[in-house]
């Protein structure tokens, strides 16, 4: 890197090199603070002084007479400097100060963010540096600093690869490393970003980064929300000239495109030697970014398997500026380091880590089948142990009853309106021995296809026989299986199948061709047979069809060489990720090991009596999948899948009459609509005797999703008098938690109304979802009067809290949300096993617990009763108030159709609003009145409620996908600017 | 304790003096005419007269200050002249008389710019930013007030929120006169959340601030029922109790506050001594929300309002039921 370059002195920022004086750097760089500016000459890696312009607070600290307990090293990318940390300077040294008041173990984190050599305010030296000098450089620095351990690396753009470079070579002083948007390898054969692409053409390179500010102003604009001016400014402050702009033009001219080029071993020392690291790690991520896309993450995720992963949908590459990331890297410090016996204790690399983590990749490609089978092995024995602690329930891979019955003729899978045939054609039946064959063809042909164990393969199949192959081909094969709703919709569906970052894509030729117009990434498999244009157009390499050819070849071809199929997976691995419905926020993926859907399968097996041979409508997706596992004959009934309403009466006793059906699973939005057509039909005498006969066979009906009111769970038992009608309390992180039936429903009510409560006590109602199925334990954590969930785990009745779960068959986490998952686990057993580290005795399956966001109370016979949302709370300056208890006391009343109770103003001191739809008020006319004054006071009496105003609307807000769960949050913005004196809109 | 109740003779002024007695203190009130509360002695008088406010603090060990000019119109010279030189002066004869307790009875308008108020608790009095004359010189005689708290000399000023009941001539007889014409229109829909004061809760919540002027002193206190509701409903509670018909129809809030403003400048000029019939204020008051955070305010001073609203409505209309010359006020 010989040329000679522009050379000028490091300065601090605002300050001309020859004449110092403080100016009025405040304004100038809003968030810094001048008094950690310092320069700092130390030899660089050829041992030639230069000097450095960096923040520091260790003098703020000493000052505070305070003593540094740890370091975070912080390492801008290109074209961005020190500036980039200020949030991470400041929270951290608040942090330290605010803790110094009142002594505490608490770490006391010295901040160093430095500017790199010809970057920033630090010296332009007149050389060109690649990434090996780089990193010898920092290490040079550090030197100098005298920095004794421990260390938390923090890199963001390729200021992540200097970072990680130092961390692999300073394994002494290593103790955590974290990431904003950035990446260590780049594959051999795959383009590079094409945004990256643009500026490494050889004739923009110089023009667009050292001769304009296209580059740095281009990096500058893609910060969402804009950067506000004075930040814009001060992150263009050291870089004002096209010579002092020669470092970012080198920077970009580093990125080794190729093998070829002079960083490029480097950069490989680099990578390969992170796979090793096992020091905590944190990854703080924006996909909204044109270079350091999600595929960089996920090259990242595999190097590191152990890191905490978040990912900011909104956030894009300057995730540092997008998202207020310093309170959230001083939490994760603080959880990692603090709880766990002090900073001190960071890990070294290499150390002896079980096997599973280590990616068998860092070996070489001939010692994965070795490696594979030593997990395996390891696992078996970790599983034995398990056993002895705690009786973990059994393990039975969800394919063995295929495997049982290979040579079954009789039926698995019954579609009555298969997808693809015409409409009328008859129904579809497909046998064991069929269903078998073909799951261990698409098996063998996945694999043939490039689907490894532990890829992600993205099912957009409607449930059916295909969706069931394929399924369980994946499982088979150890691939992971990423499940979201169409009932998303086509933007939250992106959402959660780009966040995924699926390897394979298998579709029906919407989901393709929406993958192919909003770039999802992945191969791409449709789940028909397309046309040779279609198929080019659509970007689908392999259709189902043609991989089963490829498998049956393949097995053809296998049973010369090998007997035995694919290896068993892990049973602690991963096996599906399910994204939640997006009711109660963006979607989420949610993901299951083997082991926790085995535990599902047992579970809905013993509980409702579910056996080999059981008939089974399945008009609910999530157990629908699971009828295969649990040997039942699954019938898939005549609707459209993505709206539950087009479930009709007909369809479910055609359906139950195909394959004698016994157990019926229904979403709640589709008993509606089956009570209503069943009531057509009764009018036009329309369901025939065979209908009516296979509806009186079924013993068992599930509903699970939403509580629906007695009335109509009353109609659903006349259709099907034999059935005992039971509607489960669960969600996506826990599909089945606590079971009631229809007569213990009413039982309670009767309880309920018999029992009112202490005179002057309001009981605060609800929805009884009865008690804890076998397995699940439930604990309730006490609402504070701010409406927080503080209170420790506890089962005593009466009491109103969040509820937190622990089930063998609850989620493992959640994927790529870290915090998330904190917030989901804390002040649970979770969190204390997580906080002893990665490295403690492994945690036993029943010990993950999951605060559902949901909260409610035990009554004194251990029922379970749901009073509503935890961000819905009431806190009214008398105490919380729940939602749904006043709700269903409100909408017995004749004149309410439905009513919502919602708190306005600051929390801990809200008034209760409640908004009603009357019987009488059209839907059509939606401006807002005020009740009339009789039915204000029949609000108000029946709910026993201090209510500030009752609002009367058309038409409550709704969640599209559950027709029923009203949007509370938008509804109390909307009655707060009402009765502000706002406009008198429509919710 | 020997007790000052100023302004005995408006309706909450009798309630305090009445409140003082019923706890077991001496009460004397001072106001021009007679307060026709049984009981105290009454000391007659201008606030604007020093002598005579000098005569009335005489030998009292406590004061209770309500009087003040309360109007939507007048000159700004007599406001100031009555709320702030008024308590000025009181303020200091209080103190040469050696008197260690000193209640400001003041109004949540002072610390209000014509913004929606939404569970806030007492903000600080604003003389510059405050609405309107009256609570402008409000502002500032509660900021003399709180200046004048020292050791020895316990000053609390208490800022009742819309103060109601039977009697009142303020709020409750314009509104029923109004309406009794059906000239009472319902701003914006008569959707605005207000909170408001039954005359008894505002009383028992002053006599509380007087026993515990000691402990709460330097501070001031927003104090209301603790329950908001639209001004639509309000009004058609008090037209209800009152047996007039309640308002039907609705003007823009907009509208009001320009209509307000127009005629507020009329009035101005225009020769006469009545109240405007709309003023910018009033629109501002009638079509924004103003609600407040008790909670600091039932703990300081250790008080919970004793009458609801339903059972203030209930009372006012008891009131109204009544024949005009058997009325108790």
């Amino acid at each position: 890197m010989g040329r000679q370059r522009w050379r000028e002195p490091a300065s601090l920022p605002g300050v001309h090199p020859t004449a110092r004086s403080t100016g009025s750097r405040a304004d100038d760089f809003p968030g810094l603070d001048a008094r950690w500016s310092r320069l700092l000459t130390a030899p660089d890696h050829s041992g030639t002084p230069h000097t450095w312009h960096l923040l520091d607070n260790l003098s703020l600290l000493t000052e505070g007479g305070l003593e540094p307990t740890g370091t975070i090293l912080c390492v801008h990318g290109n074209p961005t400097w020190s500036y980039l940390w200020r949030s991470v300077v400041a929270a951290a040294t608040d942090a330290a100060l605010a803790g110094a008041a009142e002594p505490s173990s608490a770490a006391i984190w010295r901040v160093i963010a430095v500017d790199q050599l010809e970057m920033g305010f630090s010296e332009r030296s007149g050389h060109d540096r690649g990434l090996p000098e780089r990193i010898a450089d920092l290490g040079a620095l550090t030197d100098a600093l005298g920095l004794a351990g421990p260390v938390v690396t923090l890199g963001h753009d390729w200021g992540g690869v200097v970072s990680l470079g130092w961390a692999v070579d300073h394994p002494e002083l290593l103790a955590g490393v974290m990431m904003l948007n950035t990446a260590v390898h780049q594959p051999e054969h795959e383009p590079l970003p094409a945004a990256l692409r643009l500026v490494l053409k050889r004739s923009l390179l110089v023009a667009s980064t050292v001769r304009t500010t296209a580059f740095l102003d281009t990096t500058l604009a893609i910060a969402h929300p804009a950067l506000a001016p004075q930040v814009r400014r001060a992150f263009r402050a050291p870089y004002r000239s096209a010579r002092r702009r020669e470092g970012i033009g080198a920077f970009v001219a580093d990125i080794p495109v190729d093998a070829s080029h002079p960083s490029f071993a480097e950069l490989t020392r680099v990578s390969s030697a992170v796979a090793r690291l096992d020091v905590p790690a944190l990854m703080l991520w924006g996909p909204r970014d044109p270079v350091f896309s999600d595929r960089y993450l996920g090259d990242l995720i595999g190097r590191l398997p152990h890191a905490d992963v978040t990912r900011f949908e909104n956030a894009g590459h300057l995730v540092g500026e997008d998202v207020a990331v310093a309170p959230m890297i001083l939490a994760w410090l603080a959880a990692r380091f603090e709880s766990a016996g002090g900073a001190g204790t960071g890990r070294q690399v290499g150390a002896d880590r079980p096997s599973e983590v280590t990616p068998a990749a860092t070996a070489g490609v001939q010692s994965e089948a070795v490696a594979d089978s030593v997990m395996a092995d390891a696992v078996v024995v970790e599983a034995a142990a398990e056993s002895e602690s705690a009786p973990a329930p059994e393990f039975r891979l969800l394919w063995a009853t295929l495997d049982e019955r290979a040579a079954d003729p009789a039926a698995a899978v019954v579609e009555m309106a298969p997808r693809g045939a015409r409409r009328g054609s008859g129904i579809r039946t497909v046998s064991w021995s069929l269903l078998k064959r073909r799951v261990d063809e698409l098996a063998a042909g996945l694999s043939a296809v490039g689907v490894e164990r532990g890829d992600r393969v993205s099912l957009l199949v409607p449930p059916g026989a295909d969706l069931t192959a394929v399924l369980y081909a994946c499982l088979r094969i150890g691939a992971i299986v990423v499940v979201a709703d169409a009932g998303l919709g086509i933007a939250g569906l992106s959402r959660a199948v780009r966040g995924a970052r699926p390897d394979h894509v298998i579709g029906i030729e919407t989901a393709l061709a929406a993958a192919r117009v909003l770039g999802w990434p992945g191969q791409r498999i449709s789940a028909r047979t397309l046309a040779a244009p279609l198929a080019a157009a659509l970007g689908v390499s392999h259709s189902l069809t043609g991989v089963a050819r490829l498998g049956r070849a393949a097995i053809a071809d296998g049973e010369r060489h090998r007997a035995a199929g694919p290896t068993a997976p892990d049973p602690d691995a991963t096996a599906a990720i399910l994204f939640t419905s997006g009711s109660t926020g963006p979607a989420k993926g949610v993901v299951y090991t083997h082991r926790q859907l085995a535990a599902l399968v047992t579970l809905l097996r013993d509980r409702f009596g579910i056996a080999a041979g059981t008939g089974l409508v399945a008009g609910f997706a999530p157990f629908a999948l699971l009828g295969p596992a649990l040997g039942a004959t699954s019938v898939t009934p005549d609707m459209d899948v993505t709206a539950p309403k087009t479930l009709t009466a007909r369809a479910i006793a055609q359906a139950a009459a195909a394959v004698d059906a016994t157990v019926v699973f229904a979403s709640p939005a589709a008993l509606v609509n089956v009570c209503a057509t069943a009531t057509a039909a009764a009018k036009a005498d329309a369901l025939t005797v065979v209908e009516r006969n296979a509806l009186a066979r079924v013993q068992t009906l599930l509903s699970a999703g939403a509580p629906l009111p007695i009335p109509l769970l009353e109609e659903v038992a006349l259709l099907m008098p034999a059935a005992s009608i039971h509607t489960p309390y669960g969600m996506t992180e826990g599909l089945l938690l606590t079971d009631i039936t229809l007569d213990e429903i009413v039982r309670a009510a009767e309880q309920a109304k018999s029992q009112p409560g202490q005179a002057g006590t309001r009981q605060p109602g609800g929805v009884c979802v009865g008690m804890p199925v076998a397995g699940v334990h439930v604990l309730l954590s006490a609402l504070d009067e701010r409406g927080a969930a503080t209170g420790p785990l506890s089962a005593e009745p009466g009491v109103t809290g969040e509820i937190v779960v622990s089930a063998p068959h609850l989620k493992d986490h959640y994927d790529q949300l870290w915090l998330t998952d904190r917030a989901a686990t804390s002040g649970t057993p979770s969190e204390a096993a997580w906080l002893a580290g990665p490295a403690s005795d492994a945690v036993a399956p029943t010990d993950r617990w999951h605060r559902t966001g949901d909260v409610g109370h035990f009554d004194t016979e251990g029922r379970l009763w749901i009073e509503g949302r935890l961000p819905h709370v009431i806190t009214t300056p008398t105490g919380i108030l729940t939602p749904v208890g006043p709700e269903q006391a409100v909408e017995a009343l004749p004149v309410v159709r439905r009513a919502a109770f919602v708190g306005i103003g600051p929390r801990g001191t809200q008034q209760v609003v409640a908004v009603i739809e009357t019987t009488t008020s059209s839907t059509r006319r939606g401006r807002v009145t005020l009740a009339e004054p009789s039915v204000a006071e029949a609000v108000r009496r029946a709910s026993g409620v201090d209510i500030a105003a009752v609002l009367v609307v058309g038409e409550l807000p709704t969640d599209i996908r559950h027709n029923s769960k009203i949007d509370r949050l938008g509804l109390g913005s909307w009655a707060a600017g009402v009765l502000g004196g706002g406009r008198r809109s429509k919710p | 304790m020997k007790v000052l109740v100023t302004g005995a003779s408006g309706m909450l002024g009798r309630a305090v003096a009445r409140g003082v007695l019923a706890a077991g203190h001496d009460v004397r009130t001072f106001q021009r005419g007679a307060s026709g509360v049984t009981g105290a002695m009454d000391a007659r008088g201008s606030i604007t007269d020093t002598g005579a406010v000098a005569a009335a603090t005489d030998g009292v060990d406590a004061v209770v200050h309500l009087a003040a000019k309360v109007s939507f119109a007048g000159a700004p010279e007599d406001f100031r002249a009555v709320n702030v030189e008024g308590t000025r002066s009181l303020l200091s004869a209080a103190r040469d008389a050696g008197a260690t307790r000193f209640v400001m009875v003041s109004s949540p308008s002072v610390a209000h710019a014509g913004l929606s108020i939404v569970g806030d608790d007492a903000l600080p009095a604003d003389p510059l930013r405050a609405r309107g004359e009256y609570a402008r010189t409000k502002a500032a005689a509660e900021l003399l007030a709180l200046d004048a708290d020292q050791p020895g000399f316990a000053v609390v000023a208490v800022r009742p929120h819309i103060v109601w009941g039977p009697g009142d001539t303020q709020l409750i007889e314009r509104v029923v006169d109004r309406a009794r014409r059906r000239r009472l229109p319902l701003l914006g829909g008569g959707l605005a959340l207000i909170d408001t004061t039954y005359v008894d809760n505002a009383a028992s919540a002053l006599v509380a601030a007087l026993e515990r002027a000691d402990r709460v002193h330097g501070r001031a206190f927003v104090v209301s029922n603790g329950e908001p509701r639209t001004v639509a409903e309000l009004l058609a509670g008090i037209c209800g109790a009152a047996g007039v018909p309640a308002p039907a129809w609705s003007v823009p809030a907009a509208v009001a506050r320009e209509v307000g403003g127009l005629i507020e400048r009329f009035w101005a000029v225009r020769p006469g001594q009545d109240e405007p019939p709309m003023t910018r204020f009033l629109a501002e008051q009638l079509s924004t929300s103003h609600w407040y955070d008790q909670r600091r305010t039932r703990q300081a001073l250790d008080w919970l309002p004793t009458v609801s609203l339903d059972k203030g409505l209930q009372r006012l209309a008891e009131w109204y039921a009544t024949a005009p010359g058997d009325r108790l006020s």
